[in-house]
C-alpha cells in the first residue's frame, strides 16, 4: 500500500511531524494552503483526470484521513477558493473538494447553520453536474457511496437541527426563514429519485439478469472509457431512498425503493461495507416494523456473521466506529425479533453466542408480560432505531418549541403497542411446547383466562405469526404451530430440522481450505 | 379469502397509479390522490401505495391535511386486514392528529381486530356506524378477515365461535353457511355437544402437514461453490 503514494510519504510520517496541538496554536487562516494539502489536491486532481481509480481510492481513504487527523483536527480544511488555483480552477473538482470539506466539518467539528445550507447548495451543484451528464470521471465506489450516505445523513442532521427551535439565536432563525428550501424533503427525495432514474439503474439491473449487460461482474465500474459516477450514484440512491423512507416511518415505500436490488445474493451493495450494513440494517428494521420477523432475523443473522468474520479488516477504516455501532444496534434488533418470534434455529452459532453474551438477561425479561418487559423493549428499540425525523418545515412563530423527538416518540409508541398486542403470546407458546394435544378448557385454566378469551389469544397468535408480504401472500413465521379441531388444540411439533446439506457443504469447503493450507506449509 | 382480497387490490385504475409511479414526490398530485381516495371508496377498490403517497404528502405539508380523507384511508386500511396497512398508515400520521376522537375510535377497532376480539369489535363498530357506513363493503371485508383468521386456526370451528367472529346469527347464518358450502368448500358436521361444527377448507396453516418441506433443500448457488473441488 505504502508504495502507491511515495510522493508525499516523508511528510506523512507522524513521528517527524509536530504534534497537532502545536499546529492549532498557529492562528487559523482558512485561505492558507499547507504544502501537504497542495500536494494532495494536485495529485488527486491528476489521478481523477487520468481515471486512476486505485490511486484515487488510496488518496481518498488514506491520505485524506491522515491529513485530517494530523492537521485539521480542530479546524476545517483550506477553503476551496484557496486550493482552486492548484487544480486549474476545475469546477467539478472544486465541487468534490467541497463535498469532502463539509463532510470533514460534520465529522470533526460542528457545522454552523450557514455551513449546513452551503453544503446543501454544494450537493445541488454536484448532483446537478452529474445529472446533466457532463461528468466523465471514474470514482471509487467507496467515495460514491459516502456521497449518497452523507447526503442523507446531513439531511437527517438538518431536520434534527431545525427541530430544536428553543435555543436558536435570532440569526439562526433568520437563516431558517431565508433558506427554507435548504434540505427541503422534496428536494432531497427528488435528487435521489432523479439519480435513480437518470442512471437507468433499474434497466441496467434488469438487463443484467438477462445477461445483456455487466454490472455486478465489474463492481459497477466502466472499463470501456465511460464514467461510473451517475450509474453508481443511482445505484446507491436506491439504498439512500430506503434509508430516508425509514427515517420518515414509511417502511413499505422504503422496501419498494430497494426492491430492484436482490439482497438474497452478494451484489454491488456488498462491496463497500458501509453500504452493505446500511442496506441490511434498514431492510431488517423495516421488515421488523412490518412484522416480517423471520425475514428480519434471517438478514440480521447473515450480516452479523459477516461483520463478526470481517470486522478485523476494517479496524483502520474511518468507518470502523460506525460499523461497530451498527453491529451493536443490530444485535439489539435481533434480540427484539427473536423475543417476538423465537426462531432461534435461524441464527448461526457464533452470532447466537454473541447475542447471549449481550442480551440473554434482557431477552428473558422480554418473554414476560409486565412493565419491566416493556421497559426492555422500549430501551432496545430506542437504542437501535434509526434517527426518525419530522420532514415538514418548522413553525417559526412564538412560542418556539422543540419537536425533534416527535417522530421518534410516535414510532416507539406504535411499536410498543404492537408488543402489547403480542404480550400473551409468549405465555401461550410456552404451554403449547409442552403438549401434543390439549383441550381449550384445560389450557384456559392453566393460563387463568376464560375459554372465549383463550380462543382470541390463540387466533391472535396465528394472526401475528403470519406475515403478509408485499404481494399479499401469507408467510408463516411461527416456531410452534397448532390447529384447533373443535375444542382440542393439536400442537405441531416443529421438527428440529438439521440442515445436513448446508452443514456438509461448509465442512467440504473448510476441509478443502485446510488441505490447501497444509500444501502451502510443505512448500515453505 | 386471501385471493379475494388480492383481486380487490388489483382492480385499480391505472392512471392514478401511473401518476404515483412517475411522481412519487410531487406535491402537485395531492388533489388527484384525494379524489382517488374517494373513488376507491365509491368503487370499492383499493390502492395502498397511492394512499401512502398521499399520507406522505400530508406528512411533508401538514397544513394541507384533510381529516375526512385520512379517516377514509384508515377505514380502507382496516378492510385490508390481515395486511398491516393500518399500522403503515399510522406510522405516517402525526401523533396529535391521532388524538382526535374519530382516529381514537379507529385505533381501538384496529386493536380489537389485531387481537381477534371480534365481539368487542362488532360492538364498537355498531356504536360508530356513522363513521364506518361512509365506506361501502366494510362489514364484508371484516368478515373476510375474520374467516381468514379462523381458517388459519381451526380445522373445525364451533358454530357460536364463527357466529361471534362474523357477527351473523340465526337464519342469516344458515343462509351464509349454505352459500359457503356450495361455493367455498365448507362442510357442516355435528359436534360433540348440541352445537354444529363447521369444517373449514384445508390449507397449510390449519393442516400444517401440507406445508412443503423445503427445510433441507440447498440453493443451487451454494452447490456451485463446491464444483471446483469436485472436479
Amino acid at each position: 500500500m505504502a508504495s502507491s503514494y511515495d510522493y508525499d510519504e516523508p511528510s506523512y510520517d507522524n513521528r517527524s511531524y509536530p504534534p497537532s496541538s502545536q499546529v492549532s496554536d498557529v492562528a487559523y487562516d482558512p485561505n492558507f494552503v499547507p504544502d501537504s494539502v497542495k500536494t494532495f489536491v494536485v495529485h488527486l486532481y491528476r489521478h481523477i483526470r487520468e481515471k486512476n481509480v486505485y490511486e484515487i481510492h488510496q488518496m481518498y481513504e488514506g491520505s485524506f484521513q491522515r491529513l485530517s487527523e494530523r492537521m485539521f483536527r480542530e479546524n476545517p480544511w483550506p477553503s476551496v477558493e484557496a486550493v482552486a488555483p492548484y487544480v486549474d480552477n476545475d469546477h467539478v473538482f472544486c465541487l468534490l473538494y467541497r463535498e469532502m470539506w463539509f463532510r470533514h466539518v460534520y465529522a470533526r467539528l460542528s457545522p454552523t447553520g450557514r455551513q449546513r445550507i452551503e453544503s446543501w447548495d454544494n450537493y445541488c451543484s454536484l448532483f446537478g453536474v452529474v445529472l446533466h451528464g457532463v461528468v466523465n470521471m471514474q470514482l471509487p465506489n467507496q467515495w460514491l457511496w459516502d456521497m449518497v450516505d452523507e447526503f442523507v445523513y446531513q439531511f437527517q442532521s438538518y431536520c434534527q437541527y431545525r427541530a430544536k427551535l428553543k435555543n436558536k439565536t435570532e440569526e439562526e432563525l433568520q437563516l431558517l426563514r431565508q433558506y427554507d428550501q435548504a434540505w427541503n424533503v422534496y428536494g432531497v427525495l427528488n435528487y435521489l429519485q432523479a439519480l435513480v432514474e437518470k442512471s437507468m439503474i433499474h434497466q441496467i439491473l434488469e438487463r443484467e439478469k438477462e445477461g445483456l449487460e455487466q454490472f455486478t461482474a465489474t463492481d459497477g465500474y466502466d472499463y470501456e472509457g465511460g464514467s461510473n459516477v451517475l450509474k453508481m450514484l443511482g445505484y446507491y440512491s436506491m439504498i439512500g431512498l430506503l434509508r430516508v423512507h425509514c427515517l420518515l416511518g414509511d417502511y413499505r415505500t422504503g422496501l419498494k425503493c430497494l426492491a430492484p436490488i436482490d439482497i438474497s445474493q452478494q451484489g454491488v451493495y456488498t462491496i463497500v461495507i458501509g453500504s452493505h450494513i446500511s442496506t441490511i440494517y434498514h431492510y431488517g428494521f423495516a421488515n421488523m416494523m412490518l412484522r416480517r420477523y423471520v425475514e428480519a432475523i434471517r438478514e440480521f443473522n447473515k450480516i452479523l456473521l459477516y461483520i463478526l468474520k470481517y470486522k478485523q479488516y476494517h479496524q483502520k477504516s474511518p468507518q470502523y466506529d460506525q460499523i461497530l455501532k451498527k453491529n451493536e444496534q443490530m444485535y439489539a434488533l435481533l434480540a427484539i425479533c427473536l423475543s417476538l418470534c423465537p426462531q432461534t434455529k435461524l441464527v448461526e452459532e457464533n452470532v447466537s453466542t454473541q447475542l447471549k453474551d449481550k442480551y440473554s438477561e434482557k431477552m428473558l425479561k422480554m418473554q414476560r408480560y409486565d412493565d419491566e418487559a416493556y421497559a426492555v423493549y422500549d430501551e432496545l428499540f430506542s437504542y437501535a432505531c434509526p434517527k426518525f425525523i419530522t420532514p415538514s418545515a418548522p413553525v417559526l412563530e412564538e412560542p418556539l418549541t422543540n419537536y425533534n423527538q416527535d417522530a421518534y416518540r410516535l414510532q416507539l409508541k406504535l411499536f410498543l403497542y404492537e408488543v402489547k398486542q403480542q404480550q400473551l403470546l409468549a405465555g401461550v407458546r410456552s404451554f403449547l411446547k409442552l403438549y401434543s394435544t390439549i383441550s381449550i378448557g384445560k389450557l384456559a385454566t392453566y393460563m387463568e383466562v376464560d375459554e372465549p378469551t383463550l380462543r382470541t389469544i390463540l387466533m391472535t397468535y396465528k394472526h401475528k405469526m403470519h406475515a403478509v408480504d408485499s404481494d399479499g401472500k401469507i408467510i408463516p413465521n411461527a416456531d410452534v404451530d397448532f390447529y384447533i379441531d373443535e375444542d382440542i388444540i393439536h400442537v405441531v411439533e416443529s421438527k428440529s430440522a438439521k440442515r445436513y446439506g448446508d452443514y456438509f457443504l461448509r465442512q467440504i469447503l473448510k476441509f478443502e481450505e485446510m488441505i490447501s493450507e497444509l500444501d502451502r506449509v510443505k512448500l515453505d | 379469502m386471501v385471493r379475494e382480497r388480492e383481486s380487490q387490490q388489483q382492480q385499480v385504475s391505472y392512471t392514478v397509479e401511473q401518476l404515483v409511479a412517475v411522481n412519487p414526490y410531487n406535491p402537485d398530485i395531492l388533489t388527484d390522490l384525494e379524489n382517488y381516495v374517494n373513488e376507491q371508496v365509491s368503487s370499492q377498490t383499493y390502492s395502498l401505495d397511492a394512499n401512502l403517497c398521499l399520507l406522505r404528502l400530508y406528512q411533508f405539508e401538514p397544513e394541507r391535511m384533510s381529516i375526512p380523507i385520512v379517516v377514509r384511508i384508515l377505514i380502507k386500511a382496516l378492510m385490508a386486514m390481515p395486511a398491516p396497512d393500518f399500522n403503515l398508515c399510522l406510522f405516517l400520521i402525526p401523533e396529535q392528529v391521532q388524538m382526535e376522537e374519530q382516529f381514537k375510535t379507529l385505533i381501538v377497532l384496529s386493536h380489537y381486530l389485531e387481537t381477534a376480539r371480534f365481539r368487542q369489535f362488532w360492538d364498537e363498530a355498531g356504536k360508530n356506524r356513522s363513521v364506518l357506513e361512509v365506506v361501502p363493503g366494510f362489514e364484508q371485508a371484516i368478515q373476510a378477515y375474520a374467516i381468514h383468521v379462523l381458517s388459519l386456526t381451526y380445522q373445525k370451528v364451533p358454530r357460536p365461535v364463527l357466529a361471534e367472529a362474523i357477527n351473523i346469527e340465526g337464519l342469516s347464518l344458515d343462509k351464509f353457511l349454505e352459500y359457503q358450502v356450495a361455493n367455498s368448500g365448507w362442510a357442516l358436521e355435528k359436534g360433540h355437544g348440541r352445537s354444529q361444527l363447521i369444517v373449514l377448507p384445508r390449507n397449510e396453516y390449519n393442516h400444517p402437514e401440507l406445508k412443503k418441506n423445503t427445510v433441507d433443500s440447498i440453493p443451487f448457488e451454494h452447490v456451485t461453490r463446491i464444483f471446483p473441488i469436485l472436479s
